[in-house]
């Protein structure tokens, strides 16, 4: 069951120009929230931003081990991503979660793999714990514009992550495509292996189509113009196949966001 | 020791709890809502429009957000009426729901067998007609948009229900009380409006509408003072009830649209913005009525005060 926190900003760290990651208090989501779910969120109360903006929760925060908020990692696109970089410890986001279906984590012995493009790296850190906690094997590819927006690679590292970094101008990893170095060791991998992706949509396009192509399946988290994230505006929708042979719409916040790539029709 | 509350509103046979409406188009079938919300708490849901065959809609990008409002551009998809019956209709009468039905029809005759249908079926309390969707070519608006169009559609449908009958307005016309009174001629109930405002944006970058339909419905705070004139303006023309909607996010705004002449509202774009809204804006109420000494909402209706202007209209 959702629900609507008005919650203080905790921490508001900058990553670069574009990024930070928001932490807020609203420990009823946190403690509530599964792996590739997400929030509608509203800074203050007024009326532009009008709507609320949908954020895949990014870290579940912990005070001795209670639950005591979550972070949101935004990239400024917009007056509320504007807004969320702006935003100083004490000012209050509306919160309202958690929603939507999340990702069906692997058990071992089938490996993880993650692909996140620039800021859909957001579900991973969640997912991350709960493959961990399985004990199941994890990999991360990890593409971004540069080397300075490859974030929390430490974070993901220590958790005993495996880390495949791409750039588009070479600064850090490989040049290129995130999907080049996945296609490859799509090819070489001989166990059972889930690929999870999140970022711009020809990216999940791609990655699941290299992932149908070497046999595996692929849980893409997709991001839609969202109205309100309770299946009431219908304005989410993608296109999903049908038992007969055509597709209809689905709105992703109820039916998504995150979808089988295998269902989905790629317009 | 307080005064008791009397927040219900009559709507021709139908009586609702209070006077608040999840607008259709706004709030699902429903269902979609009541994992957070107590479906008895609002005086009625207005189901999305039903046309009786299901309906894919627009492609994306069906909204955009614009100032203290948003387009949009769904083009109606939905599951039919068929399936709404079997699928929607059982869980909301479980939920408690007042249902009024949002009927949408290509001709007379759907809009007539649509009502016929949904005249059997249990659980169903009102129908409103949709001849005011701005975003489907084909009719529905057309009938909305015409005074002969508007008072056959009312006619047909009343002749095969007892089920209030609600058309729904379209503010995309010159004189929008003259429709009212069309409706009211034909037998309607009640009349609801306003539909959204056809209107569009665009992307300069690219130079492409931002909706895939290239107009859309503007809807929210920036259409409301328009939507309460209209409203002031249908009641004057008819006596039926009017049903006023249009950008209403806070207690304050649905009363002003009450003292317009509403005798109850709709709330659609705000459910987006806050889902929990329904309680919100009851409190609200409750505080005016209490403030201001007052047992019935109802006696609120239609008491805006014009005296003053009027004065300084005759003598100027």
């Amino acid at each position: 069951m959702p629900v609507d926190i008005e919650a203080k900003v905790i921490r508001n760290t900058r990553l670069s120009s574009d990024y930070n990651v928001i932490a807020l208090a609203a420990p009823e989501i946190a403690a509530a929230v599964a792996p590739g779910q997400f929030v509608m969120v509203k800074p203050g109360r007024c009326n532009d931003p009008l709507l609320r903006r949908p954020f895949s929760v990014f870290e579940i925060l912990r005070d001795n081990g209670r639950v005591s908020g979550l972070t949101l990692l935004s990239k400024r696109v917009g007056v509320t991503t504007r807004m969320l970089l702006d935003a100083v410890e004490g000012d209050v986001v509306s919160c309202l979660g958690p929603l939507g279906k999340p990702f069906e984590p692997v058990d071992p012995p089938a490996e993880a793999w993650m692909v996140a493009g620039g800021v859909g790296l957001a579900p991973f850190a969640t997912l991350t714990e709960a493959l961990v906690e399985r004990g199941t094997s994890t990999t991360l590819f990890y593409g971004a514009r540069s080397g300075r927006e490859l974030f929390y690679l430490d974070w993901f590292a220590s958790r005993g992550v495996r880390l495949v970094l791409t750039t588009e101008d070479g600064s850090t990893g490989e040049r290129g495509r995130v999907t080049v170095p996945l296609e490859r060791e799509l090819q070489n991998a001989d166990g059972n292996v889930m690929v999870y992706a999140c970022g711009p949509e020809p990216m999940l396009e791609a990655v699941a189509h290299v992932s149908a192509k070497y046999g595996r399946r692929s849980q893409v988290s997709v991001e839609r113009v969202m109205g309100c994230g309770m299946g009431g505006c219908y304005s989410c929708v993608i296109p999903v196949k049908d038992q007969t042979g055509g597709h209809h719409y689905v709105r992703s916040c109820i039916g998504g966001p995150v979808f089988n790539s295998a269902d989905l029709v790629w317009d | 020791m307080g005064l008791i509350l009397d927040l219900s509103a009559q709507i021709g046979s139908l009586k609702l709890a209070n006077p608040l409406m999840a607008a259709s188009g706004c709030y699902g079938y429903g269902v979609e809502y009541a994992d957070a919300v107590d479906l008895r708490s609002l005086g009625a849901v207005v189901s999305k429009g039903l046309f009786l065959k299901p309906r894919e809609g627009h492609p994306p990008e069906r909204i955009v957000e614009t100032p203290s409002g948003m387009l949009n551009a769904i083009g109606l998809q939905g599951i039919g009426v068929h399936r709404y019956i079997a699928e929607k209709l059982p869980e909301l009468r479980r939920l408690g729901a007042t249902n009024v039905i949002n009927i949408c029809g290509s001709t007379l005759d759907e809009y007539v067998e649509l009502a016929r249908i949904l005249s059997d079926a249990e659980g169903v309390h009102a129908l409103e007609l949709n001849i005011s969707c701005p975003n489907i070519k084909e009719g529905g608006i057309t009938f909305g948009c015409s005074l002969h169009g508007t008072f056959d559609v009312v006619k047909a449908v009343k002749k095969v229900t007892n089920l209030p009958v609600i058309p729904k307005l379209t503010p995309n016309v010159t004189d929008v009380a003259s429709i009212a009174k069309a409706a009211e001629d034909a037998g309607a109930d009640a009349v609801s409006l306003v539909n959204t405002f056809l209107a569009m944006a665009i992307d300069v970058d690219t130079r492409r509408p931002k909706l895939s339909n290239i107009v859309g419905g503007l809807s929210g705070p920036a259409i409301r003072p328009i939507a309460v004139r209209m409203v002031y303006e249908c009641r004057r023309a008819v006596k039926i009830p009017v049903i006023g909607m249009g950008g209403i996010a806070t207690a304050t705004d649905a009363l002003e649209f009450m003292i317009a002449g509403a005798t109850a509202v709709q709330v659609g774009t705000a459910n987006f913005v806050d889902p929990f809204i329904w309680t919100k804006l009851i409190d609200g109420m409750q505080d005016y009525m209490t403030r201001h000494r007052m047992s019935r909402l109802a006696d609120l209706v239609g008491t805006i005060d014009t005296s003053t202007q009027e004065k300084q209209w005759v003598s100027s």
